[in-house]
């Protein structure tokens, strides 16, 4: 209940505080991570995901080398900042997460409701799947988004991913733009992107995956997602859900062309 | 066995930079699982060693309030590009992990 009422009034914050120059806190923890960038964590995650990735594992003994991330089979280097994608085989968008999950039930067997189950890192448990996303995420260091807009299938996702951005509901009529979809808005001493611009975007979608402190686990931007919708109580999307998978299109597509620079690290 | 360290040592000038990322839960033993409410037991690393160029420089006791995955910096004088880095440590479960890098 506490940690309820603490959240409303993070809501009620947002409202009350009008923009503010970047302040001292937030300054303060940039210099913070800057620090804590070189020795991130995260990259303990990419060699447990690498090392997944190239094992021979699951009900069919198979390695990913064969998964198709949209540039060839087997191809990792930059297949992440060119994600989400549309993907013919399957006949759908699906962003890296995703397309990973899909390759492991359908490459190595594993079972996508046992995959579904505790598809999340706690502090005791880090999925297979979100340490591969690190991997491959790794893989596209210094190289800048280029998601494949040129699809009508992408159009489309984009599209509904910036209505679902928009789509105002639940018991307090919290939309994802009621705080990213302005500048200059905060929740306590975070700083709230606009994910309508190609800045906030940018920001959104860099440093994802990312480690964080708190607790020290590993998390995906598919959780960051799945948070957001919590903390506007919706209702929880299914894991990997076709919404999901529209808003990291949307902002992706926003953010085209900045420059990733790999699985970061958070508060 | 414990997931692998990951070492970076790097020659800056005349001094050699270690950077050493650990794997390890770290537990301190006074947290309880959300979920069973029952107590973690502690887990945490209790020894570091790095020897440089086969000679130990570091002998470190540490304990339980050191951070998960924790990040180690060292910086040697009197090593060169080419010595041989080892790291090491020791849990209070008594679960070892030793990995090695060369400076480069």
């Amino acid at each position: 209940m506490k940690r309820i009422l603490l959240l409303c009034a993070a809501g009620a914050a947002v409202a009350a505080f009008p923009a503010v120059a970047k302040d001292a806190a937030t300054a303060e923890f940039e210099k913070f991570r800057d620090v804590l960038e070189a020795d991130n964590p995260a990259e303990l995650f990419e060699m447990k995901g690498e090392e997944l990735w190239k094992t021979k594992r699951g009900p069919n003994n198979a390695s990913l080398e064969k998964c198709d991330l949209g540039l060839g089979p087997g191809v990792v280097k930059g297949a992440y900042v060119q994600m989400p994608r549309y993907f013919a085989d399957v006949g759908k968008v699906m962003d890296a997460e995703r397309r990973i999950v899909y390759c492991m039930v359908s490459l190595q067997g594993f079972k996508a409701e046992d995959i579904a189950r505790q598809p999340f890192s706690s502090q005791t448990h880090t999925p297979d799947q979100t340490a591969i996303v690190t991997y491959v995420a790794g893989q596209s260091r210094n190289m800048k988004f280029a998601v494949p807009m040129n699809r009508p299938e992408m159009r489309e996702t984009y599209e509904i991913g910036k209505e679902i951005a928009a789509f105002r509901a639940g018991p307090y009529d919290f939309a994802c733009n009621s705080c990213h979809g302005e500048d200059g808005k905060r929740i306590r001493m975070q700083e709230l992107s606009n994910i309508s611009t190609h800045e906030g975007a940018s920001k959104s979608v860099q440093g994802w995956p990312g480690y964080r402190m708190t607790g020290g686990v590993m998390l995906t931007l598919q959780w960051r997602m799945t948070d957001c919708f919590r903390q506007q109580r919706f209702p929880e999307p299914k894991y990997l859900s076709d919404t999901i998978t529209a808003l990291i299109t949307y902002m992706s597509a926003n953010a085209q062309g900045s420059l990733y620079k790999g699985p970061g690290i958070k508060r | 066995m414990a997931d692998p360290m990951k070492i970076r040592a790097q020659m800056k000038g005349e001094i050699a930079d270690i950077r050493v990322l650990m794997s390890h839960p770290m537990d301190t033993g006074q947290v309880k699982d959300a979920k069973t409410g029952q107590i973690i037991p502690a887990h945490f690393i209790q020894q570091v060693n790095v020897s440089v160029g086969g000679k130990v420089v570091v002998e470190g006791q540490i304990g339980a309030a050191v951070s998960r995955n924790p990040v180690f910096g060292f910086k040697v004088k009197g090593a060169k590009a080419g010595d041989k880095v080892v790291v090491s440590w020791t849990d209070n479960k008594g679960d070892k992990r030793s990995d090695e890098t060369v400076i480069a």
